[in-house]
């Protein structure tokens, strides 16, 4: 063998073993950040069913979960983010008040995820509706199309976030479901959190789950269910 | 006289650059206030998470619509081969590109994210008018560059009424396309209407003539002449119906809500209750926008040079009047989550908006304004868009 091919068969493997040490950790540390590498199943739907009857006025615990769950300030400025929040509803008619969480309702058919330019609105298989942060160019389109102004612009710089849940100024953002807890089998912070458990979360298209059999058996609505988007938020009570 | 004329040359040169400096400046300022924003975030603007879309819009969306209308002036020339407009065409065609450009660079500007452009050019939903509009108007570009050249270079000539008609058609998708933007809300009170695109098709044509007037008046001064009244006198009556035919789109947008019980409230905040939205409406959009501007067109004894000026400037103030309630007092009123109830929470609910547009915002929306006004100036200066008249003859 002459010299310089065996030269040269040594700077390969020098290379190959330099590579494989640069790129060793970083699969590493990609294969423990993402954990499981299945994707959402389309068989899921997740969805969630709240019992206004059972959600106290003034009690304010699924927001304080959600906002210490994705590293939100809780400030209520115009300009702050609130991916959930109290709603007080007072019936003209009968006088009747209900209090009640408001979010993203997940819809099937949603129109941030219509009207988005660049698909950074996207809906997950499981129907969890997202925003993928890198895409978003903060047209702000999809808050004006959502007709429960679920959603949120980041106005200014943000620090100390949550590695679970990266967040960035000049994006819109909006109540995810807790989708990384979901993942790792969790209930979202707020149904967690609900004392009273006003919140039941679960699986719709699973007719053996609690929600699913609940929904069967006691009366509840979706909110603007005449626009036809078939939120995965559904309401009991009012 | 050869000194004279030298020393008049002289003193047009020192106002061409000062007008561009100026511009320049207006520009400037402008890009400071997008670099105040990239740096600092939209806190320091006005808008928030219930006003999302503020003064920067408003700018934007007029010089858009207007960069549509004003090629009325062309297509009526190349589509229905009036000569008097003809003459006009490629001013029409310039102003369009100037005021797109101006537009578009605004609207760019105020995203959150503008550094992402690559991000917009390179993912399309196809179900979102917005990315729509991203071809649209891009194609806008390209056709009336094109359609420039076939009325400015000699050869192309014969290519003109093709390039013509296919702008023609463009603009009239392009401003659907805007109207769609607000159509497409199904859920807003103000918006989600099939009226919306006819109606910016109509308003396009009002405020792009009416820009079209102030250009062309400024142009014939710069070179010392004046307008042929009788070019003058068909110019200001077209305007003049462009005028009526918007009031009328927007007068049966209103009237339309407020049949709808469910609306009632909403046209009460937007033509009655709402503060600074009916003043702008009333005073603002119908008052100097609409009748001051007829006024002065059809009055007797009025409808000369100055007084078409003049209209034509209150109609581009009208229309800022109008944008500004549609807009913003769109998104001031409370979204309807619970029709039925009365509703109240942290995030104002049930609430009217207060919104208080920054300079930063303000100062974005000029910016647009000096792009245009840059463009048109270096174009007119460098290249000929004077209309070349030939003696006049009833077509």
């Amino acid at each position: 063998m002459s010299d310089i091919n065996s030269q040269r068969r040594q700077f390969l493997k020098t290379s190959l073993g330099a590579a494989a040490v640069a790129i060793a950790p970083g699969m590493l540390l990609f294969d423990t950040a993402h954990g499981k590498t299945e994707a959402a199943s389309s068989k899921v739907r997740w969805g969630m069913l709240v019992d206004t009857t059972q959600c106290k006025q003034g009690c304010n615990d699924c927001v304080t979960a959600c906002n210490k769950e994705n590293g939100l300030s809780g400030g209520t400025k115009a300009t702050d983010s609130q991916w959930i929040r109290k709603i007080e509803i007072k019936d003209i008619g009968s006088g009747i008040e209900t209090s009640l969480p408001m979010m993203c309702q997940h819809c099937e058919h949603p129109p941030c995820v219509d009207v988005c330019p660049t698909t950074a609105s996207f809906k997950r298989a499981d129907g969890i509706v997202l925003v993928d942060r890198h895409r978003c160019i903060g047209c702000r389109y999809c808050m004006m199309a959502c007709p429960y102004k679920a959603r949120s612009f980041v106005h200014e710089e943000l620090f100390d976030q949550k590695p679970d849940v990266p967040r960035g100024k000049g994006t819109v953002e909006a109540c995810n479901m807790c989708v990384h807890r979901i993942d790792n089998g969790q209930l979202p912070a707020c149904a967690e959190a609900c004392q009273n458990k006003a919140i039941l979360f679960g699986d719709l298209n699973d007719a053996n789950s609690e929600i699913a059999k609940k929904i069967h058996s006691v009366a509840s609505v979706q909110i603007r269910a005449d626009l036809r988007l078939n939120p995965g938020i559904r309401y009991q009570g009012i | 006289m050869a000194d004279l004329s030298l020393a008049t040359l002289r003193s047009k040169n020192r106002l061409y650059y000062v007008l561009l400096a100026a511009g320049g400046l207006v520009a400037l300022a402008g890009l400071y206030a997008v670099h105040m924003m990239e740096s600092h975030g939209h806190i320091i603007t006005g808008m928030n998470n219930q006003i999302v879309w503020g003064m920067p819009h408003v700018f934007a969306i007029f010089l858009i619509v207007a960069a549509s209308g004003v090629l009325n002036v062309a297509s009526i020339g190349s589509v229905f081969g009036k000569a008097m407009y003809k003459a006009r065409a490629p001013l029409a065609g310039l102003l369009s590109i100037a005021m797109l450009g101006g537009g578009l660079t605004v609207l760019m500007l105020d995203l959150g994210r503008p550094d992402r452009l690559m991000v917009a050019a390179t993912n399309y939903n196809l179900t979102s008018v917005f990315a729509w509009n991203v071809v649209l108007y891009s194609g806008m570009f390209s056709l009336t560059a094109v359609y420039l050249w076939t009325m400015m270079e000699r050869r192309m000539y014969p290519f003109s009424k093709v390039a013509g008609l296919g702008v023609f058609v463009w603009r009239f998708v392009l401003t659907t396309g805007t109207g769609m933007i607000f159509a497409f809300l199904t859920a807003r009170q103000a918006y989600g209407s099939a009226l919306l695109p006819p109606m910016f098709i109509v308003l396009s044509f009002a405020w792009g003539l009416a820009v079209f007037h102030v250009v062309q008046a400024a142009i014939y001064a710069w070179n010392e002449k004046t307008v042929d009244p009788e070019i003058l006198r068909r110019k200001k009556n077209l305007l003049g119906v462009f005028v009526v035919g918007s009031l009328y789109m927007v007068a049966t947008y209103h009237f339309v809500n407020m049949y709808f019980a469910h609306q009632q409230d909403f046209e009460l905040f937007i033509l009655r209750d709402g503060g600074v939205f009916p003043n702008l409406f009333w005073w603002g959009y119908i008052v100097v926008g609409n009748l001051l501007p007829l006024l002065l067109i059809y009055a007797p004894g009025l409808g000369k040079t100055k007084c078409v000026m003049t209209a034509s400037m209150l109609v581009v103030l009208g229309a800022f009047a109008l944008l500004y309630v549609f807009i913003i007092g769109g998104q001031a009123f409370p979204l309807n989550i619970f029709p039925g109830y009365q509703v109240s929470s942290t995030f104002a609910d049930g609430q009217i908006t207060a919104y208080h547009p920054s300079l930063y915002e303000v100062l974005l929306g000029f910016g647009g304004l000096a792009i245009a006004f840059i463009i048109t100036t270096v174009s007119v200066r460098v290249l000929n868009f004077m209309p070349q008249d030939k003696p006049y003859i009833p077509d």
